[in-house]
């Protein structure tokens, strides 16, 4: 049997296959999707943020068993950074959800960033497609810790839970231009610490500053590891969702990501292309030499190595 | 850069002792690694669940309760049986020399005791995984 009908028999290890081969930048990978893209859009992407520490991981495994026991399937991609000195990582969010691994309706799969920057994968979105084909009902994609500006997520999930905790303090106001407004829901973990109710009224007030979007995204306080809160969570991501769906936002929503997305494809293939092709018509090495020697200056160089692709 | 080598670092057996679970993480990922660490108390079960599932080529278990003669094989036949024997199975803790050579015989690929220096460990999983 081909990778492709052991995916869709439910092949567990075809799946993790298909998925290293995303992560490899082997062809097989999409040309499967390719085959089989009128089973994708099936499954509801939930993206799980915050900042390192928050209790992303842990969250994540509380609300798959949530979804678990309302007899639905998941996916989980849980994305850590790699070294960018050596590429190597440790992926080491698997171990807030060892209840998990055996459960034949969730797949976990670890994920280093590689280099890429965003708080994902570049391999994260294919990887989601894979799970979607797949036929997972809830796909969670839980970011690497985030700090001001890692806000890929948005472009990828349906819905976002951004985590907080209390203590943060100051620094929510000092992260709040950047990874603040892409949260649909907030979660503010940890919530038996003291400080809980003022990191809710600095989340509102933050949100206050923004009254004119339809959505005003609410926040929930949770205790991850007690398991406390979790339904009062999950009900609200729900209704976001019943709220996107029934909006038509969620289309929209989709379609705008969509569209991200595959500009950002033809921009790396076009990038390929003209490295590839230099040599030939024009050299880029030639043309950096000309601008570092002062023949010519950079602008013009893009603008020649344009005229050439054209032609 | 080459595509990273994905290894599952587990840690079967009740014992609570991960430091060297630990050591040899770390030292795998500084050497360009990408290593899943799922923490203590893995059933054998979580093991090979978790390895197929990361589609990882090495399986390196670290154990210092003593029980890696039913443990160690156990995870080898379950992956065996999973038809995931291409993945390379390595095993690290305190293990008495005389039970090295009916570990190998049961198909873990190598024993590294307790004084061997990371840099061999890597060395022989660049060495052996099947690519």
């Amino acid at each position: 049997m081909s990778l492709q009908e052991r995916l869709v028999s439910g092949d567990v290890r075809a799946l993790a296959r298909l998925m290293t081969y995303a992560e490899n930048d082997y062809p097989e990978a999409t040309r499967v999707i390719k085959e089989l893209y009128d089973k994708t859009g099936g499954a509801y992407v939930i993206g799980i943020t915050g900042p390192p520490g928050a209790g992303k991981s842990t969250l994540t495994d509380k609300l798959t068993k949530a979804l678990r026991a309302r007899g639905k399937t998941v996916g989980i991609i849980a994305v850590d950074p790699t070294s960018p000195f050596t590429g190597g990582a440790i992926l080491g969010d698997r171990i807030r959800m060892q209840d998990l691994f055996t459960d034949q309706g969730v797949f976990i799969r670890s994920m280093g960033t590689r280099g890429h920057l965003g708080g994902l994968s570049r391999a994260t979105q294919t990887a989601v497609r894979l799970l979607d084909i797949f036929g997972k009902d809830y796909i969670f994609i839980e970011t690497v810790g985030v700090g001001q500006s890692e806000v890929d997520i948005v472009k990828t999930a349906d819905s976002v839970v951004m985590v907080l905790m209390p203590g943060l303090g100051d620094d929510i106001q000092a992260i709040k231009a950047g990874i603040m407004e892409i949260g649909d829901v907030f979660a503010i973990n940890k919530a038996d610490l003291d400080g809980a109710d003022r990191t809710k009224i600095e989340i509102e007030m933050m949100l206050d500053l923004n009254e004119n979007r339809e959505w005003r995204p609410p926040i929930s306080k949770v205790v991850a590891v007690d398991n406390s809160g979790i339904d009062d969570l999950l009900e609200r991501i729900q209704n976001h969702r019943y709220y996107l769906e029934s909006s038509g936002e969620l289309v929209s929503r989709r379609l705008r990501n969509t569209k991200q997305e595959l500009v950002s494809l033809i921009r790396d293939r076009v990038v390929e292309f003209i490295l590839e092709e230099s040599g030939e018509r024009f050299s880029v090495d030639r043309l950096v030499e000309s601008i570092a020697s002062k023949d010519m200056d950079i602008y013009t160089a893009a603008e020649e190595i344009l005229r050439k692709i054209k032609k | 850069m080459d595509k990273p080598i994905r290894v599952l670092v587990a840690k079967p057996g009740l014992d609570g002792h991960d430091r060297g679970a630990k050591v040899i993480a770390r030292a795998f990922r500084d050497a360009g690694m990408e290593v899943i660490y799922t923490g203590l108390r893995q059933t054998p079960e979580q093991i090979v669940e978790t390895a197929i599932q990361e589609d990882v080529e090495v399986v390196a278990m670290s154990i210092l309760s003593g029980a890696h003669n039913h443990l160690f094989p156990i995870v080898v036949n379950m992956l065996k049986e999973r038809e995931a024997d291409d993945i390379l199975v390595v095993g690290g803790g305190v293990i008495p020399d005389d039970d090295i050579p009916g570990l190998k015989e049961a198909g873990v690929a190598e024993i590294f005791t307790p004084g061997t220096p990371t840099s061999q460990a890597i060395e022989f999983i660049k060495q052996n995984i099947k690519r």
